[in-house]
């Protein structure tokens, strides 16, 4: 399946020169970023680099500092609550798992933007909540409670909880974390396929650079809180980008199969 | 099976078990509200207790009816219904069963109120229950204050919590130091939570706050299943997060206060409440099924500390703290309850 990438629709989500921070210290200094709607972006950098906290703000979980996050052309801070949460979705790095709380619980949990405070379930939300379950494989496992889960079907009633939110937009914190490399690939798989078949704009950050080269149509490379480089897998991942960014010495080959770039890392750079 | 199916059948089991824990819960209230009232150590028949509410004078039976074991009854549900609902939906608000208002010194911050109201004021009725009052919110503010920043918001809180409590306790040592023995005697019971002296003034009283707070907190408690899940998921799903910490702690410290302010801070009963509900029905705030325990408690325990030894009426209280330990531990040896750190 090729895609041709290049009439672009208008950035919903933007940031511009956005600081962000906690108490005294700045973790990202003026980040000016159009995330490219229906399409996956990647976020890497080395760890500290600022790269969850410009999805955390991306997010309107922080408030910036200077500069604004701008959705659909607003300022994201002065819209409701509810209203950002039917547009943008979010799964942070690490969400707490209630005790006892079976998949299907959770999963619904997922439509609480489109609930008022008296709410009544509808239709939108029945289906909502059956066709997340089905697209994460899921549905044989509603009755079972989250926390007796593996990592890797946890992960996946994560997904399918910001999928019953339906939301355009979909912002996800290291979604791969502590999963084994199949597990990893099973998630991926699935977010991009939100994207290419749903046209869900995803916004993803990835610690690992061979993933993220692998998955991203855009990928952003961070550090130091600010963006270094940005642009295709293939312009973005090169053997001087990765020296100044991660500080390693790799080698950049093509994937025969797919066209991305793959890194072999040799050294830290002296 | 179609997924519709599937999901239907999901959720008939936890909707049924909600249903007969609910109805349970409400038969037992019932039965021990009647037990408490009519099978104390002078017993009142069925048939009596039902012409004496409709107005009939039965020398004997009328005062010992209308004038203790009823409004004893009647007390213990209100004030077990405060606590519970409190204690339960506080643990959820934190995330952490260790969360209770009676741990965290919120408890504590109502009894010295009391107490320095009582003892070295020398004050009665209303100004007591503002006193106590007074004392909670300064408690409860203090923790709140905690909240802002970034992550452990909650671990912190039940530190600050925590460390308040042993703080307040010091300040009503030294208020009962301070009185005479007599105040002290007084105060004693009190503080240990006791039903002995409860007139319908009071029982008025705590009714009307109870029917002003418990709805809004069940309302808020809708939000609370949400808020579970850690607050940047919750604001991510569109909680105002700040404001239902805000909202749930203003109702539970209200809630604690005003039963603290006439029952005393009937020990265990908030911390208890919430994992027994939470036991009751899995994956759920149970923010009212906690409250209905609360009053099965305290119903149970008072009737316990009256008539278990025979001649000795205990403070309520005595019963929930003895009662208050062995629970504890069956917690601690089932599965771990604390959500966070995974």
């Amino acid at each position: 399946m090729t895609m041709t990438r290049t009439t672009a629709a208008p950035s919903r989500l933007r940031a511009d020169a956005v600081r962000l921070g906690y108490d005294g210290r700045v973790v990202v200094d003026g980040v000016t970023l159009a995330v490219p709607t229906a399409r996956t972006t990647v976020v890497v950098g080395p760890n500290g680099c600022g790269k969850s906290t410009l999805l955390r703000g991306l997010g309107r979980l922080l408030r910036p500092r200077g500069g604004s996050v701008l959705l659909d052309g607003d300022e994201i801070g002065s819209l409701p609550t509810r209203e950002v949460a039917r547009r943008i979705g979010l799964l942070p790095q690490q969400p707490v798992v209630p005790e006892g709380v079976t998949v299907l619980e959770l999963v619904e949990r997922g439509r609480h933007p489109h609930s008022g405070l008296f709410r009544t379930w509808s239709r939108d939300d029945e289906e909502a909540v059956a066709a997340a379950l089905e697209r994460t494989e899921l549905v044989d496992l509603a009755a079972v409670p989250v926390d007796s889960l593996s990592g890797g079907q946890r992960q996946r009633v994560w997904l399918a909880m910001a999928l019953a939110q339906a939301t355009p937009l979909l912002l996800l914190d290291e979604p791969t974390s502590f999963l084994d490399i199949a597990h990893q690939l099973d998630v991926l798989d699935l977010v991009r396929s939100l994207c290419d078949d749903a046209g869900t704009t995803v916004v993803m950050v990835l610690h690992d650079l061979a993933m993220a080269a692998r998955y991203a149509d855009h990928l952003v490379a961070m550090r130091d809180g600010r963006v270094v480089t940005e642009g295709s897998p293939a312009h973005v991942v090169t053997p001087a980008v990765i020296r100044d960014v991660f500080g390693v010495d790799a080698t950049v080959l093509v994937d025969p199969d797919s066209g991305a770039p793959v890194i072999i890392p040799r050294r830290r750079t002296p | 099976m179609t997924t519709a199916d599937v999901l239907a059948r999901a959720r008939r089991g936890p909707r049924r078990r909600h249903a007969v824990v609910v109805a349970t819960l409400l038969a037992l209230v019932v039965g021990l509200g009647l037990v408490r009232a009519l099978l104390g150590d002078y017993r009142v028949s069925l048939p009596d207790a039902v012409r004496i509410l409709g107005g009939a004078d039965l020398p004997g039976a009328s005062f010992v009816l209308m004038e203790s074991t009823l409004p004893r009854a009647v007390m213990a549900v209100l004030a077990g219904a405060a606590f519970g609902a409190a204690g339960g939906a506080f643990q959820v608000l934190l995330r952490n069963p260790l969360a209770s208002p009676d741990v965290l010194g919120i408890t504590l911050g109502a009894s010295a109120g009391a107490v320095v109201a009582t003892v070295p004021l020398g004050l009665r009725g209303t100004p007591v229950t503002l006193s106590a009052l007074a004392g909670a919110v300064l408690a409860a503010a203090l923790i709140l204050s905690q909240a802002g920043g970034r992550g452990g918001a909650t671990g912190r809180m039940v530190l600050v919590g925590v460390a308040l409590a042993a703080g307040l306790s010091a300040v009503v040592h030294w208020v009962l130091v301070r009185a005479s023995i007599h105040q002290a005697q007084d105060a004693m019971v009190w503080l240990s939570g006791s039903l002995n002296s409860v007139s319908w003034n009071e029982i008025a009283r705590l009714l009307a706050l109870d029917a002003l707070l418990l709805p809004p907190l069940l309302v808020l408690a809708r939000r609370l299943p949400v808020l579970g899940l850690g607050d940047d998921l919750a604001a991510g799903l569109g909680v105002r997060v700040g404001r239902v910490r805000v909202g749930v702690t203003v109702l539970v410290v209200a809630l604690v206060a005003s039963a603290t302010a006439v029952v005393g801070p009937v020990a265990f009963v908030g911390f208890l409440c919430g994992p027994i509900a939470r036991r009751l029905v899995p994956g759920r705030p149970a923010v009212g099924v906690a409250a209905l325990v609360g009053a099965v408690v305290v119903l149970g325990a008072d009737h316990l500390a009256a008539y278990g030894i025979p001649g000795t009426a205990l403070p309520v209280g005595v019963v929930t703290g003895l009662l208050g330990a062995p629970v504890l531990l069956w917690m601690l040896g089932g599965r771990t309850t604390s959500g966070e750190g995974r």
